[in-house]
């Protein structure tokens, strides 16, 4: 069957208002007390076993951020948030270390398993190991951390990663086993002083993914990490830190869902990147938090900072994101072109129906000589939603031949619904070439009444429309991503005709 | 009974009467080719047959095989064997021909109940008719219509009305655009499919195309209205004197 069929067949099993993943798993957590207070912060250290550096890195965030005030810039509007009203760590019991999957709560596993996610190495290879050179992608192997709540529950692969000489890890693993790294190049690329949900993210993160791939060492397998809420008034705040050395190259997946829940729940996640000289990160994310019901109560708000450092020369981070969920989204996954010839990428679909509201794009900062970078957005505007692209390019005084181009496409579904592109673009140097591109169309009744001539229903001629929309992203995709993107396309839009 | 009958059908358009009255009865097997100058509301009947949205149907009758017609959501009509050849075949960007064919043939087969084609089955049959019709596999890659010359596109139309096998064929307009050699492929496409259990409508401004696709009736519509049927020298006889004589008719 092919994925569209697939995607459509899904479709129509589905109710307007049912989120797929919006299940809640019955288990027991330990949480810190509610609110928000140094005493906060040294008790997720302590739960970690932090070492004294990590706390008072924590404690200094965490001061910061007491003067600092909640961006109002982005095109989004929600209720003021609470900060004193929500858990800032949930941990499910028992908390043991677990060193294998079969000291993990099954009651969890059976929650990745209703998501479909691989936790188990078994059943993801079916048995079969890939031969040498074999390139089937189905076979293609995926290591997978999990993060529920605020802990990291399973990571897979872990000693055939080790041969490779990849550290791939709980980032609270990390801080333990690898202190002289963390160190080094945590908040080097986010400062802990960046910004409001950065600041406070770096106060409270419980966890989240380590990455450091040694020099010339191309990562055997995909690295991915599957992020859950669970709890309720939980924020969830993961910090990720990834490093490729010189000559490595990386593919790192995202995948994200929560519980279907009538009150807001706060994510404020950190990524950081970084990428010697002739290196190379592919970062990929599928973002399905729960969007809110239809008539716009719930959902997740995602204020996430991601950014990456192309620090050595030659070097190249590409970001890749499709985004279907979220009731607010407020998120620019940025590229910092430090070192000569290096370059970004940003590939992205920002899907939004009912009562969404995105505020998404990226920043290219071009410092280093004839760095190129490239944007290719696809923004899709269903229901009664506001989709806004914003997206800033600039190029520095040392920055000679630097070159962007970008391409902003909006879509809009329906006549409720807003499409907006806010670019800003600054060149100190006159050896800059930028090229932008940027256009807004109404899905065309046309192209659906032919669709639907030839036997589609209206949900699947749009389904279908929206993938050939936004097929030049999803090809970004691997391809284990890319089908399941797809399907998750259609299903986003569901409601949005008729 | 017949495979398609529309009585008295009136049409409305933003409160404007387009068609007023209209009545025309196809049995299976038959060519019916209806004429008329432009904006006499052709496509308009075409499109109400297949279920455009934006007509309000005001008086009258669509019956496909004694079923209400107007009853049914266009791709129910579609499954049921209703196929519109477009004057204009839209660009699907992004779509490639081939997850087009393949994802329309098995919504019709599905709403019918039937088992949907294996991917051999599919490629199969594709290639059989991409052959017969000059099409090559290449284009089946590129997107729904995108960058086709205008004969390839009447000819990706004609494709699907091989692989979907409806049992009505309305084609609006297929030769506007086309030059001799394109419309020659076409027609030689859209003869091969004639058979008794299939009807076609061919709706045409100009004779030409009844040259190559020979009409078992001729109708002549008019501001609205049939205003004359007869057998395929009508079609000459129009020719030779025009239009003027039928509008004072209507
Ligand atoms: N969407 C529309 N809105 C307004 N008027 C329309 C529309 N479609 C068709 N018409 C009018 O209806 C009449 C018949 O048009 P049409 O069916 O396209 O004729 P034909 O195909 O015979 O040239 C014309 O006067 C045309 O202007
Ligand atoms: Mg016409």
């Amino acid at each position: 069957m092919p994925a569209v069929q697939e995607t459509v067949e899904r479709v129509k099993r589905i109710d307007v208002d049912q989120y797929r993943y919006g299940f809640e798993t019955q288990i027991e957590s330990d949480k810190a007390p509610k609110g928000l207070s140094e005493d906060t912060v040294r008790f997720i250290s302590e739960k970690k076993n932090e070492p004294a550096w990590m706390l008072q890195w924590r404690l200094e965030a965490y001061r910061r951020w007491l003067t600092m005030t909640e961006p109002t810039w982005a095109r989004v509007n929600y209720p003021k948030i609470d900060f004193q009203d929500l858990y800032y760590y949930s941990a499910p019991k028992p908390k043991k270390t677990v060193t294998s999957l079969d000291e993990i709560d099954p009651e969890i596993l059976k929650t990745y398993e209703k998501l479909g996610i691989p936790l188990r190495e078994v059943a993801m290879l079916e048995g079969v190991e890939p031969k040498p050179g074999e390139q089937d992608p189905a076979r293609r192997k995926i290591a997978v951390d999990a993060v529920f709540d605020s802990v990291s529950v399973a990571t897979t692969f872990k000693a055939e990663l080790k041969k490779a000489g990849v550290i791939f890890m709980p980032i609270s693993e990390a801080i333990r086993e690898h202190p002289e790294l963390v160190q080094k190049y945590l908040g080097s690329v986010v400062p802990t002083s960046d910004n409001f949900y950065a600041t406070l993210n770096s106060a409270v993160f419980s966890d989240g993914s380590f990455v450091y791939v040694p020099p010339g060492v191309r990562c055997p397998m995909e690295l991915s990490t599957y992020f859950r809420i669970n709890e309720r008034n939980t924020g969830q705040f993961e910090r990720t830190l990834i490093i490729a050395d010189k000559g490595s190259y990386v593919s790192y997946l995202e995948g994200c869902t929560a519980p279907q829940r009538d009150e807001n729940q706060l994510h404020a996640a950190v990524v950081e990147l970084v990428a010697h000289d002739d290196a190379e990160i592919k970062y990929s994310t599928v973002q399905n938090w729960y969007p809110g019901n239809s008539e716009g109560k719930g959902g997740i708000y995602n204020f996430v900072t991601k950014r990456g450092d192309c620090r050595g020369d030659r070097s190249k981070i590409s970001w890749t994101q499709v985004e279907t969920g979220s009731a607010i989204t407020w998120k620019y996954p940025s590229c910092i072109l430090r070192g000569d010839n290096s370059s970004g990428e940003f590939y992205s679909i920002a899907i939004s129906n009912g009562f969404q509201q995105v505020d998404s794009g990226t920043k290219m900062i071009h410092l280093g000589k004839n760095t190129s970078s490239r944007i290719i957005s696809k923004g899709i505007a269903a229901g009664k939603s506001q989709n806004t692209y914003r997206g800033l390019v600039t190029a520095h005084r040392k920055a000679t031949g630097a070159r962007n181009f970008t391409a902003c496409d909006s879509l809009l579904i329906g006549d409720k619904c807003g499409a907006h592109t806010v670019p800003y673009i600054e060149a100190k140097n006159s050896s800059a070439t930028f090229e932008h591109e940027a256009t807004t169309s109404k899905i065309s009744e046309d192209v659906l009444f032919y669709c639907v001539q030839r036997g589609l229903s209206q949900e699947e001629a749009v389904g279908l429309v929206v993938n050939g929309f936004v097929k030049d992203v999803l090809q970004q995709l691997p391809m284990e991503f890319a089908v399941e993107a797809q399907k998750l396309i259609s299903i986003s839009l569901e409601g949005s005709v008729g | 009974m017949a495979l398609l009958e529309v009585k008295d059908l009136q049409v409305r358009v933003e409160e404007r009467e387009i068609l007023h009255g209209l009545t025309l009865t196809v049995n299976e097997g038959q060519v019916h080719a209806i004429m008329g100058p432009n904006g006499s509301g052709k496509s308009t009947l075409s499109h109400v047959i297949a279920g455009k949205p934006g007509y309000e149907v005001t008086g009258g009758q669509i019956l496909f095989r004694g079923e209400d017609l107007l009853e049914m959501s266009p791709d129910m009509r579609a499954a049921k064997g209703v196929f519109l050849a477009f004057q204009y075949p839209v660009e699907i960007p992004g779509v490639a021909t081939m997850t087009f064919l393949r994802t329309a043939l098995n919504a019709q087969r599905k709403a019918r109940g039937e088992s949907e084609y294996s991917t051999p089955d599919f490629l199969r049959k594709v290639r059989e008719v991409s052959k017969s019709l000059n099409i090559p596999q290449d284009m089946l890659k590129r997107g729904v219509n995108v960058g086709f010359s205008g004969g390839e596109k009447k000819r990706n139309e004609v494709l699907q009305m091989a692989l979907f096998e409806p049992s009505l064929c309305i084609l609006d307009e297929m030769d506007s655009g086309l030059d001799i050699d394109a419309l020659r492929i076409a027609a030689d496409g859209v003869n091969a499919l004639r058979s008794p259990k299939r009807a076609m409508v061919v709706i045409t401004h100009y004779q030409r195309l009844l040259n190559y696709i020979v009409p078992d009736v001729v109708h002549v519509m008019s501001k609205g209205r049939v205003v004359k049927s007869g057998g395929k020298e009508l079609a000459l006889e129009l020719e030779a004197s025009g239009y003027a004589q039928f509008e004072d008719a209507a």
